[in-house]
């Protein structure tokens, strides 16, 4: 059952074959056998989570079940879910239960899949490895001494050890798909704007995009479904008509069946390849890339000359919105306030001092500096310039490739605290990630190998704007004729 | 030295939307503290603001109102502080693009009409409200030494709209504040409640030696929510300014806050420990477009304005500057007297006129009302003005018709916008009634039936030979007493027109 897709799954709930509930508690179970290890969850409520499993049992015997009905989903706990502890891996929310639920929750409920807990990041999504969690790291099931990536790294660990079918995260820079790829599974970050950001705690606004973690391709088309669409209370939320992401999955080819992906043209851009990527990375996502051309895609050649300035640029910007966006988290209605404090300034001061971690710090110390008076231009305005070059960068390379292919990471997996003392060392893990975010434009990762210590290889499929139908089908073709996303870590069977 | 006054001002005048600029909470005044804050009002981790349409309309009906250029596409900022009352840590605003830019006021000085033009009025939400305990203070529910939030107000939509320096005195500012808070109100896109804060002013104020063309170091006094607060402040702010000028010292660029009882300014910030906000585009909110569609359409919903409309009173129907300029004070007056107009025709202008410019606005004043609350409807009026012209009454008797109108509590106000309305007296019209029957009660019908006219003025000459002898020798004074006689004989109630004719008539037999 652990390898189970969410297809099968669904047509065993349909049969009554297995109940929501049995699901349910199985994952449970799980999680109370492997997370003491892993850390992947800050939050599990067996009571809450079944009680929704038996309304989705209910519904499936009344005939209503809908694709995911009673299918248990991890969140990252950047989403507000009515209810739950809702803290974004910071002691400053570590008291805050949400009174509302996120868009992408809203969806998810109705839709009638049960939220199985909240899943462990790095504080307000700052960071690439899950360790700077107020809750402590999330450690890496293919290796408890390495980190599983982040920010999303709770919820790539829970898929990857299987205490959840699938899951929700958030990408502001990679946050989704560098963590499946450390984490051997799937994740994709849609278009900004076609999930809705409403209910999702903000980092950096125009970045931020959620997006489904789970085992494959074909798992991720059935939860984008769902997470997917407009939301009037999002002003970034892009109102288009709905879309079946699965809907061309299995498409049958035309001519050789063998070359099902004929007619494909991938670029892959020499920027992804140079110095600083894993020899063992790069050659697992050459080994896929011929892999794909065996599969009738064709290689094009295709630059990003501006690739370079995309991590600069990125912690220019992210960092800006960033110290705004965490600016209400001021001790004065509700998540930490300091105990003891002279006068309001005092409370402000201490409140956050104590209720924010390091990182979280220095990111807004970065944002308030290159937003201050005498540096905006030189800083925001100037990072803003070279984020429209990497755009037009992306538009002139779609005219030549239908998706681009490289690395989704330079490295396998890193040790827990390898990178901690370094920031431009972690922030370099975000190379190959953050152009899409700056750009608006969608990618995923995929595994498609292992590296140095058997840890997994993510390869990134990035595509042009509301491809990832496309994105998703040259993906399902290639999990069609390999295997890599169906290893699992040893000890979680 | 001659020192010359140079003030700007930047008024926030509070939008009539039913919701706030950026979520679905009520604007109400007067709710009990944060019932009317929702989610994004109290700034809770995930929400987002959506932009309300109805603020960015009223924008561009106040930007097209003064003839300013409506920026088809403008750029929501956040300014960034820290402030208990200012849930998210910043407030959204619009900081390099405005929606509306330039434009003009012009208005009525003691010199004539004076012109202040706008710099820019820009969208932007208000913050809440501290309440802090002290004494006196009706939230008792605070214990000693604490404050509390009110976000009620939090999110409200304000139209900032902000001056060249173009006024020299207080009294210029006082007559642009009002020019413009007339418009607002007239042009329906805030109400206007000074008390409420719905319309709030910072004055910028600096002093030069006359004649020079360098702007003096400015000070704002922030927040002035009435015309006296501005006048008395500013003459206040330019005294010190002066004062510490003349003694050899320097205005220090602050901020300062008027106190009404001490009737002075004081400090509230320096230039030194003024915020760096940190301005930059909001990513939540697309940059606002606004098509020439929208604006076209707006455009062609715009009622007639105070200025076209005080032109048109002046060119058109003769009055004075004084008169068109008091009808035109607000929408309301103007109403008043166009209702007035339409029903008795453009004989009748002048007559309406000084009727609401006199009495009306006199009797308005007394009571500290509006022309729109006035007991005497413009129906009624205008009824008044019919009988004083079928000489039913004389003009000296319709004024104490108009003050027991006035007086009488249970008067069925005629409905203004009423089906237009000839007064033709076959009509059922109760504003008729109301005036015929004063007029009965009062008994001051006049007497214009001829013959019992004629009956007492040759009773009259009768007991006056000498008078009439004294005309018949050429002195024209005597014609005078001999009315004066005939009206004493009818109690005043002879109409004198009619008294003049017959004396005429019968002395030139």
């Amino acid at each position: 059952m652990i390898n189970a897709s969410l297809k099968q799954l669904s047509a065993q709930l349909a049969q009554k074959k297995i109940s929501s509930v049995e699901l349910t508690q199985f994952h449970l179970d799980r999680i109370a056998r492997l997370n003491p290890g892993l850390n992947a969850f800050v939050t599990v409520d067996a009571a809450r989570s079944l009680a929704q499993a038996r309304a989705a049992d209910a519904r499936i015997a009344a005939g209503k079940a809908q694709p995911l009905t009673g299918i248990p989903v991890a969140h990252k706990d950047i989403f507000c879910a009515k209810g739950w502890l809702t803290t974004c891996g910071s002691k400053m929310l570590a008291n805050f239960v949400s009174p509302y639920d996120a868009h992408v929750v809203e969806r998810l409920n109705a839709a009638g899949a049960v939220i199985l807990g909240k899943t462990n990041m790095d504080e307000f999504a700052m960071g690439s490895s899950s360790e700077t969690s107020f809750w402590g790291p999330v450690r890496n099931p293919w290796d408890q001494t390495r980190v599983p990536g982040g920010s999303s790294g709770g919820s790539a660990a829970a898929v990857a050890a299987r205490m959840a079918p699938a899951a929700i995260g958030t990408d502001t820079g990679g946050s989704i798909r560098q963590p499946a790829a450390l984490s051997g599974i799937c994740g994709l970050k849609p278009t900004y704007g076609v999930v809705s950001r409403y209910g999702m705690i903000a980092f950096a606004s125009s970045l931020d995009q959620g997006g489904p973690m789970a085992k494959s391709a074909e798992d991720l088309a059935l939860m984008l479904n769902i997470m997917a669409g407009f939301d009037a209370r999002d002003s970034t939320s892009l109102e288009r008509p709905a879309e079946d992401y699965a809907r061309v999955l299995e498409a049958p080819p035309r001519g050789d069946r063998a070359k099902p992906l004929r007619g494909l043209r991938i670029g892959a851009p020499k920027e992804y390849f140079g110095a600083g990527l894993g020899s063992d990375v790069g050659a697992a996502v050459e080994a896929a890339l011929a892999q794909f051309e065996k599969l009738g895609a064709q290689r094009v050649a295709v630059n990003l000359p501006n690739a370079a300035l995309s991590v600069p640029a990125y912690y220019v910007i992210a960092p800006a919105e960033a110290s705004s966006n965490l600016s209400r988290f001021d001790g004065v209605r509700y998540g930490y306030r300091a105990t003891d404090y002279a006068d309001l300034a005092d409370m402000y001061r201490k409140s956050r001092a104590q209720g924010f971690g390091a990182e979280v710090k220095r990111r807004i110390l970065i944002g308030t500096y290159v937003l201050s008076h005498g540096y905006y231009d030189a800083y925001y305005l100037k990072a803003q310039k070279i984020r429209r070059l990497i755009a037009q960068d992306f538009v002139q390379a779609y005219e030549q490739c239908d998706l681009i292919m490289g690395p989704t990471s330079p490295n396998v997996a890193f040790t827990l605290g390898a990178k901690a003392s370094d920031p431009v060392e972690m922030y370099l893990n975000d190379i190959y990630t953050v152009a899409a975010n700056l750009a608006g434009l969608p990618a995923m990762s995929i595994p498609c190998g292992f590296g140095e210590g058997g840890m997994p290889v993510g390869l990134q499929l990035a595509g042009n704007y509301f491809t990832e139908a496309r994105m998703l089908q040259a993906a399902h073709r290639y999990q069609l004729a390999t295997d890599w996303h169906l290893r699992q870590p040893a000890g979680v069977e | 030295m001659d020192w010359e006054t140079v003030i700007g001002i930047e008024t926030h005048a509070q939008l009539s939307t039913v919701s706030k600029i950026f979520s679905g909470a009520a604007t109400r005044f007067g709710a009990a503290p944060n019932v009317q804050a929702c989610a994004v009002d109290i700034a809770l981790p995930g929400v987002l603001p959506v932009l309300n349409k109805g603020a960015v309309e009223r924008a561009v009906r106040f930007g097209l109102a003064v003839g300013a250029d409506i920026n088809r596409r403008s750029v929501f900022a956040r300014k960034n502080y820290f402030y208990p009352d200012l849930p998210k840590g910043y407030q959204i605003s619009q900081y390099e693009l405005p929606v509306v830019r330039g434009g003009s006021l012009s208005m009525l000085v003691k010199d004539g009409e004076k012109t202040v033009r706008l710099t820019r009025a820009h969208l932007e939400e208000d913050a809440g409200k501290s309440l802090h305990e002290a004494a006196g203070n009706a939230h008792s529910a605070l214990s000693h030494g604490m404050s509390g939030i009110d976000l009620n107000r939090a999110g409200t939509p304000l139209l900032e709209i902000v001056t060249e320096p173009d006024m020299r005195s207080a009294e210029e500012a006082v007559a642009y504040a009002k020019t413009l808070h007339a418009l607002v109100r007239w042009i329906g896109i805030c109400d206007g409640n000074m008390q409420e804060g719905s319309f709030r002013c910072d004055a910028n104020v600096s002093v030069r030696p006359r004649g020079s063309a360098v702007l003096g170091t400015r000070c704002e006094i922030k927040n002035l929510n009435s015309f006296r607060f501005l006048e008395e402040a500013i003459n206040y702010e330019v005294r010190r300014q002066i004062e510490l000028l003349e003694d050899g010292g320097t205005v220090a660029q602050e901020t300062r806050l008027y106190d009404p009882d001490r009737r002075e300014t004081r400090s509230m910030r320096s230039k030194e420990e003024a915020h760096d906000y940190r301005y930059f585009p909001d990513p939540d909110l697309l940059p606002l477009d606004i098509s020439a569609e929208t604006i076209e359409q707006i455009r062609s919903e715009l009622p007639e304005l105070p200025q076209a409309k005080r032109e048109r009173y002046q060119n058109d129907f003769g009055l004075s500057a004084y008169d068109a300029g008091v009808l035109t004070q607000s929408r309301e007056n103007a109403e008043y007297f166009e209702d007035m107009v339409n029903r008795l025709g453009r004989p009748a202008v002048k007559a309406c006129a000084n009727w609401i410019t006199v009495e009306l606005a006199a009797a308005v004043n007394r009571a500290g009302i509006e022309i729109a609350q006035s007991p005497v409807s413009s129906e009624q009026l205008a009824w008044l003005i019919v009988r004083i012209d079928d000489g039913t009454i004389s003009s000296r008797a319709a004024k104490d018709v108009f003050q027991a109108l006035w007086q009488r509590e249970n008067i069925a106000v005629a409905v203004l916008s009423a089906p237009r309305p000839s007064l033709h007296s076959s009509v059922k019209s109760a504003a008729r009634d109301d005036i015929d029957n004063i007029i009965e009660q009062l008994g001051l019908k006049q007497i214009s039936d001829t013959g019992a006219l004629e009956d007492v003025i040759v009773q009259v000459l009768a007991a006056n030979q000498k008078s009439v002898e004294e005309y018949r020798a050429g002195k024209e004074k005597a014609f005078n007493a001999l009315v004066g006689q005939a009206m004493k004989a009818t109690k005043g109630k002879g109409n004198p027109a009619l008294i003049n004719g017959i004396l005429k008539k019968i002395l030139a037999r």
